[in-house]
């Protein structure tokens, strides 16, 4: 390459120098090898220019009248800022000492006097590239910068989005839930649902969605919609897990899922009905005995299998009054020391066994891990449940159409569910809808609800598929009935539950009559109303519940058909 | 991590073995194993012998190679997993798309 070669890209070039003569020569030179050059004879008279020109390259001599070199150099460093603009200084120094404090001033480089041609185009050609290297470097780091702050905007605008649409339900306000979860752990993947059913049971869900950020957020959008949305409409855990599936498995990409343990916790019919597709066991943990019984994953996660290969298959478990549920998030488990130990399920049993205080279990766990990692980890999820008496029953959270008419006050409809419409379809949430289209009705709906749901299943369970409630005696007995349950439902070949409504207006306001019959074999009602009322037996609940809840129950034809009245005043 | 592809002479298997950390970062590496071949294999083989670790979103990259390669109809192995793979396959139920071995 000749000296005097054109650069890459012509520079303005400020050149510094007190002695005409040489001023002179190097203008020539550098004009020469294509640049523009601005001319200072003093440090003062270059900082001015610099700062007016914006000059992308200055040769500057040392040692130079009013202002000398060094000086000028600092100045115009820090008029720079951040964008490189390289100082070549031009010397006749010797000395090491004279020259590091060029450098130390801010100089870039040196070019020794007498001026070599050769040597000045390549000393601004290496120093150009160096310049460009850091005006890239900056431009770079600004638009990351951002698109740092666009990400970090949508994340806050998303997560203020999903925040309302997920803590909808009881999560903060139920008494009986204790809970641990990041302010993060939403954007890593983790989901925590909580609402109550139209009669008073609870419904947990626990997810983990594979991913992280964004995208495990919107899809927990949907879920949680999915969730609260039918969990006050009286749909069961079979129903809202088969939507949830059906949902993620149409808009999530395939890699996509989401772990999940679903639950309904009961306390009027003392159970915990149970889910548990791809994560870690969760346990109930028995108060009076110690005893856990872990609620294994059995299915596949939510999102992964087609709506006809889904399986919806929950398991039943008996409860006491304060017994609880935990459930966690693999990142319990996967909580690391500093030797990348992990936790895992033997730690936490031993946490288990160690306890002799339930009330304390939440704490020693969070104390346990706590003390295992040494440091907090934003991904775990821990959640504990207690069966608690009484959740009052409460008008459901049910948006009505109110169209301002008034509402039908004299009719009757009379439903018959065969057998294969038993199998699979949940007729109360339809029902449910249909009753609240009764203005007068919609006060009591939760006790409407109850009602419904232990009438439709003694009809189904003890009258057409007929099962005998006094196999839930103990524990075995229990998970005997609920296998029972399962197997002659999917056998199920005749057989019927009618379901007749009346409604009747009345002086004070209305009555509705709601009787349901049963194709099954009946029963000796005064048998069974005279059996002691064992109030914390796992049998016999459903009667007790419906005598309470209701002005007036009565059975005909030998059990086979029940009828109970709700009757409403008149609105004001 | 790093990621070996070979079809078997035959044509019809193709083995995909990971070795190291089977996650995230090995996404693009794992969906160039099996996407490069011109020729679709019948079946699959994912060998996990000298997999030391394996995340939830390598599970998704499982679900993505079933997949590619037929859904309901395809075949896919995954081979040689150690007991903690095993953990993790047996919790997602995956033995339930997947032949485990």
């Amino acid at each position: 390459m000749s000296a005097l070669a054109p650069a890459v890209e012509p520079l303005t070039i400020l050149i510094a120098e007190d002695s005409a003569a040489d001023l002179l020569l190097l203008s020539t030179i550098v004009r020469r090898q294509g640049h523009q050059v601005l001319t200072a004879t003093n440090g003062e008279e270059a900082v001015e220019l610099f700062a007016r020109e914006r000059p992308q390259l200055v040769l500057m001599d040392a040692i130079m009248p009013v202002m000398d070199g060094l000086t000028a150099a600092r100045w115009i460093k820090q008029l720079a800022g951040e964008e490189l603009v390289p100082i070549i200084f031009l010397t006749s120094l010797r000395e090491s000492a004279a020259l590091a404090e060029c450098l130390d001033a801010g100089g870039d480089d040196f070019l020794p006097k007498p001026y070599n041609q050769l040597i000045l185009a390549a000393k601004i050609n290496a120093m150009d590239r160096l310049r460009r290297l850091q005006a890239t470097m900056l431009q770079q780091r600004d638009q990351i910068a951002r698109h740092h702050d666009h990400l970090l905007h949508e994340q806050r605008v998303a997560k203020a989005v999903f925040d309302k649409v997920a803590h909808s339900g009881c999560i903060n306000a139920a008494p009986n839930i204790r809970y641990l979860q990041s302010p993060y752990a939403l954007f890593n993947g983790d989901l925590l649902l909580a609402a109550y059913t139209p009669s008073g049971d609870m419904h947990v869900l626990l997810g983990d969605f594979t991913g992280h950020g964004l995208p495990a957020a919107v899809g927990a959008m949907p879920l949680a919609e999915v969730f609260y949305g039918m969990t006050a409409k009286g749909y069961g855990l079979a129903q809202i897990l088969r939507e949830m599936n059906a949902k993620l498995k149409r808009i999530l990409p395939v890699d996509m899922f989401c772990c999940a343990t679903l639950l309904c916790l009961s306390t009027q019919r003392r159970v915990v009905e149970v889910w548990n597709g791809g994560m870690p066991e969760g346990y109930v943990h028995e108060v009076a005995s110690g005893r856990r019984t872990p609620l294994q994953p059995r299915h596949l996660p939510l999102g992964v299998l087609s709506a006809e290969a889904f399986d919806d298959r929950t398991e039943v478990w008996p409860m006491a009054l304060g017994d609880r549920v935990f459930l966690l998030s693999d990142g319990v488990l996967d909580t690391a020391d500093a030797n990348d130990q992990l936790f895992g399920v033997e730690r936490l049993q031993q946490v288990f066994a160690a306890n002799r205080e339930p009330d304390r279990l939440f704490d020693d766990i969070e104390r346990a891990l706590a003390a295992f990692r040494g440091e907090a980890r934003d991904d775990v999820s821990l959640v504990e449940i207690i069966l608690q008496p009484g959740q009052p029953l409460r008008a459901t959270g049910l948006l009505y159409a109110d169209s301002g008419q008034t509402c039908p006050l004299d009719w009757s409809v009379s439903f018959e569910f065969r057998a294969e419409t038993l199998k699979r379809y949940n007729p109360l949430p339809y029902l449910l809808q249909l009753l609240l289209e009764i203005q007068g009705l919609r006060e009591q709906s939760g006790a409407l609800y109850s009602v419904m749901a232990e009438l439709y299943s003694n009809a189904l369970e003890h009258g057409v598929l007929g099962l005998d409630s006094r196999l839930k005696r103990d524990a075995q007995g229990f998970a005997e009935y609920y296998r029972q349950r399962n197997d002659r439902l999917a056998q199920l070949s005749s057989g019927y539950v009618r379901v007749h409504v009346q409604v009747v207006p009345t002086e004070a306001g209305g009555k509705m009559t709601l009787r349901l019959e049963d194709s099954g074999p009946g029963f000796d009602v005064e048998q069974v109303l005279a059996r002691p009322l064992d109030i914390d037996g796992l049998s016999g609940r459903g009667l007790s519940l419906v005598r309470q809840l209701s002005s007036q129950v009565r059975w005909s034809d030998g059990g086979r058909s029940v009828c109970v009245e709700f009757c409403w005043g008149a609105l004001a | 991590m790093s990621i070996e592809s070979e079809v078997s002479l035959d044509g019809k298997k193709l083995t995909i073995a990971i070795k190291g950390r089977f996650d995230f970062s090995s996404h693009q590496t794992f969906r160039e194993a099996y996407e490069r071949f011109y020729k679709v294999p019948e079946s699959y083989v994912v060998d996990l012998k000298e997999t030391t670790y394996m995340d939830s979103s390598a599970l998704g990259m499982l679900l993505l190679l079933r997949d590619h390669a037929g859904g309901e109809e395809s075949e896919v192995q995954v081979i040689n997993t150690n007991s903690d793979v095993r953990k993790i396959l047996a919790i997602s139920n995956f033995d339930k798309l997947f032949d485990i071995n």
